[in-house]
């Protein structure tokens, strides 16, 4: 019988029988349970095949890369702007080229159903010049992870492939292969490969130029790429990944009349685009996010009025696609038949009830009576709730570790008070570095993490900084005495305001940790919490 | 034959029970079935919803387009209005009565109830108490399922058989009570109808 699989959790079973060895990733919506699949699955422990969670997107993707250099295969899953923090490794690696099969999965958010922009993640995969595979569905998902394994070890290269949202999320019946096994350990045949000095690197990268060819007529023979047939030559469809399904839903069971060009492996192929592109009158390209292919087919100067797509209206540029904008793109109504009544709400999320953000939000807004607003420097998590009503704290969210360092440029332009709140696992994953600056010019802020012991946006995975926050902040030369704990509960409120106002009022680096357990966690996770923590504070 | 679901609720209710009854029935019996769902920060405490597709043909889209779902399940009366764009014009509302009242501009109740009334095919119950009285009020959502399941592709033996199956590593009383739910919640379902 078939598994029925989010499209994340077919890729993840893909990944398992394509004989992989580990899995590196930090947690980030759309892509979490891509890791968490391989995580909780059976064969994957029996197999011995790593997954636990790395600290951030960067270490992940490095020692995805070290396993790679054993010879094994490996992958490394993030979110959109997972690959941001990872795109230091991300663009060397592919001068480097990989030894056992690599494949970096990245889960883009367009519409930002979780995330703060709509970055597309095909550009990256151009800007490092390696192959990207955008499936379609599900069955594709877990097909095409099998395939992308091959394909990085064919080309030697990493292999991208392009998730997003709705296929990430949503399920279906997938049938499985058998599997293969996992590779044995191997060095590099070249001891030159990862060794990127300059007269090393420049040998490597006239290698990835050379192969550019080799990598296109790859994708012109994949057979993911098809060019299907069709009566009606008015126009001609470009469909890239999940894009082909929302066309092909307009058309139900009657099949689509125009010629379509499915796109699922990338570079683009040529030829297959050249031949719709000169058979058909105009082309319509429907691809989700950015307009990628779009951008390469239309001129600059604008003359060229035989392609639509997003650059000239025909569909969104912001937000999703899905069968209605796609339904109006091609000409047809849409069959609304009611409307939402006015009497609806708007319901956006909340924190949790009993969330420990909340007690410390209470403690922020009643110092801001006294200090003023606009000094709260905010950054990623569950926490970035505090924006919204009712408490509305905080006044930036940029990105990862951000409020370290924009409450530093801050206080350096002359701010004062200027307050940091960054969660626990955004700390260790982004904030740490940014702390060592202020340290070293003992700069007037006061750092807030609030520690909930969980990376609770995502579901509550665990921290890389339990048990370890006090350790580390001393490590990095916080002052003890200006490295307070606080415990945020209603009845300590007015304490906890006594000691954040104590060390806003010092004109040095201080440290808040507001530290109380996720109320997601299970209770035995708390328990073992506890203890952790009476061990690093003694 | 294609079955357009919309499962409505707020983020924390479990509406992924639902969908996963469905999903896990339509599989059993050999049905195609996309069923989408929402993850990360929508899903503390906002508006979250599920959309289920059922087919003996290939599925295209994981999402429904609008106009097009035959049948909207919501636990909770407001949000079940919020995708009211997404019904077809002969199909059918289920719901709970309970309102989740985590915002402060939540509507009259009574104001809910006249919108949903005012649609020909509404089936609009107290599932919460329903389940209570059975004993499990953590079943609210198979109660709800009964109410639907004369509208479902779904045969009802393969709808028990998923929650059978779907609840068995909770012990045989939990699988009972659900079951119960289950009945209670289609009779109750047949007298607003009639």
């Amino acid at each position: 019988m078939k598994k029925l699989l989010l499209g994340n959790e077919a890729l993840a079973q893909g990944a398992i029988d394509a004989g992989l060895s580990g899995v590196y990733a930090y947690p980030g919506t759309p892509s979490t349970e891509i890791t968490e699949y391989i995580q909780k699955s059976k064969t994957a422990k029996a197999l011995n095949i790593h997954s636990k969670w790395s600290v951030n997107e960067k270490t992940a993707m490095e020692a995805a890369l070290g396993m790679s250099y054993a010879g094994k295969r490996a992958m490394t899953v993030m979110k959109h702007v997972g690959l941001n923090v990872a795109a230091d490794v991300f663009m060397n690696m592919s001068v480097s080229g990989i030894n056992g099969g690599l494949v970096v999965v990245v889960a883009d958010d367009p519409s930002m159903h979780s995330s703060q922009n709509e970055q597309d993640s095909r550009y990256y995969g151009k800007f490092a010049m390696i192959p990207i595979l955008e499936p379609s569905n599900q069955q594709e998902a877990y097909t095409i992870t099998r395939h992308a394994f091959d394909l990085s070890e064919q080309l030697g290269l990493p292999v991208m492939i392009r998730m997003v949202t709705r296929l990430s999320h949503s399920r279906a019946g997938v049938d499985t292969l058998k599997s293969e096994i996992q590779n044995s350990i191997h060095l590099p045949k070249n001891p030159y490969q990862f060794q990127l000095i300059p007269m090393h690197a420049r040998n490597q990268y006239q290698h990835l130029v050379d192969i550019q060819s080799d990598i296109r007529e790859n994708s012109e023979k994949s057979s993911f790429n098809k060019l299907i047939d069709g009566a009606d030559n008015s126009i001609g469809i470009i469909a890239s990944g999940i894009a082909y399904n929302y066309l092909m839903e307009n058309f139900e069971d009657n099949g689509c009349p125009f010629p379509i060009l499915k796109i699922t492996q990338y570079p683009l192929p040529k030829r297959k685009l050249k031949k719709l592109y000169d058979t058909c009158t105009k082309i319509l390209v429907l691809e989700e996010g950015y307009p990628f292919i779009e951008e390469l087919l239309t001129n600059f100067l604008g003359e060229n009025n035989k392609v639509l797509g997003k650059l000239n209206g025909y569909i969104n540029r912001v937000g999703e696609l899905n069968p209605d904008n796609i339904a109006k793109a091609l000409g047809f109504e849409a069959k609304k038949e009611g409307k939402v009544p006015e009497v609806v709400s708007g319901r956006p999320p909340e924190l949790c009830v009993g969330c420990a953000h909340r007690d410390l939000f209470e403690a922020i807004n009643k110092l801001s009576e006294e200090m003023g607003s606009q000094q709260v420097f905010g950054d990623i998590g569950c926490y970035a709730l505090g924006v919204l009503a009712p408490y509305k704290s905080i006044n930036t969210l940029i990105d990862m570790g951000a409020s370290i360092t924009m409450a530093k440029g801050a206080s350096d332009a002359g701010i004062h008070p200027s307050i940091a709140i960054i969660g626990d696992s955004t700390f260790t994953h982004s904030g740490m570095t940014g702390l060592l600056d202020a340290v070293i010019e003992n700069t007037p802020i006061t750092v807030i993490i609030s520690d909930n012991s969980a990376i609770a946006m995502t579901g509550a995975q665990d921290s890389s900084a339990s048990g370890r926050l006090v350790d580390i902040c001393k490590g990095l030369g916080v002052a003890e005495n200006h490295l307070k704990i606080i415990t945020p509960l209603h009845k300590n409120l007015e304490k906890n305001i006594g000691v954040i106002r104590d060390e806003i009022n010092y004109k040095g680096l201080s440290v808040v940790i507001a530290q109380r357990p996720c109320v997601q966690l299970p209770k035995e996770k708390k328990d073992k919490l506890k203890r952790l923590k009476s061990v690093a504070l003694n | 034959m294609k079955t357009n679901i919309i499962l409505a609720g707020v983020g924390g209710q479990g509406i992924l029970t639902i969908a996963a009854v469905l999903d896990t029935a339509a599989l059993a019996s050999n049905l195609n079935i996309k069923q989408s769902e929402v993850h990360g920060m929508s899903q503390r405490g906002g508006a979250v919803q599920s959309h289920v597709r059922i087919s003996d043909k290939e599925i295209f889209s994981d999402l429904i387009p609008l106009g097009k779902a035959d049948l909207i399940i919501s636990v909770e009366p407001m949000e079940l209005l919020r995708y009211l764009p997404f019904l077809k014009k002969d199909g059918y509302l289920v719901t709970d009565s309970n309102p989740f009242e985590n915002i402060t501009d939540y509507p009259k109740l009574e104001t809910l109830y006249n919108e949903i009334k005012a649609h020909p095919n509404h089936i609009l119950i107290d599932a919460k108490k329903i389940a209570k009285d059975l004993g499990n009020s953590r079943a609210t959502n198979i109660v709800l399922i009964g109410a639907a399941s004369s509208m479902l592709p779904l045969s009802e033996e393969s709808l028990l058989n998923a929650i059978k199956s779907l609840f068995e590593r909770k012990g045989e009383r939990i699988v009972k009570k659900n079951i119960e739910a289950f009945f209670k919640g289609k009779e109750i379902a047949n007298e607003f109808v009639s």
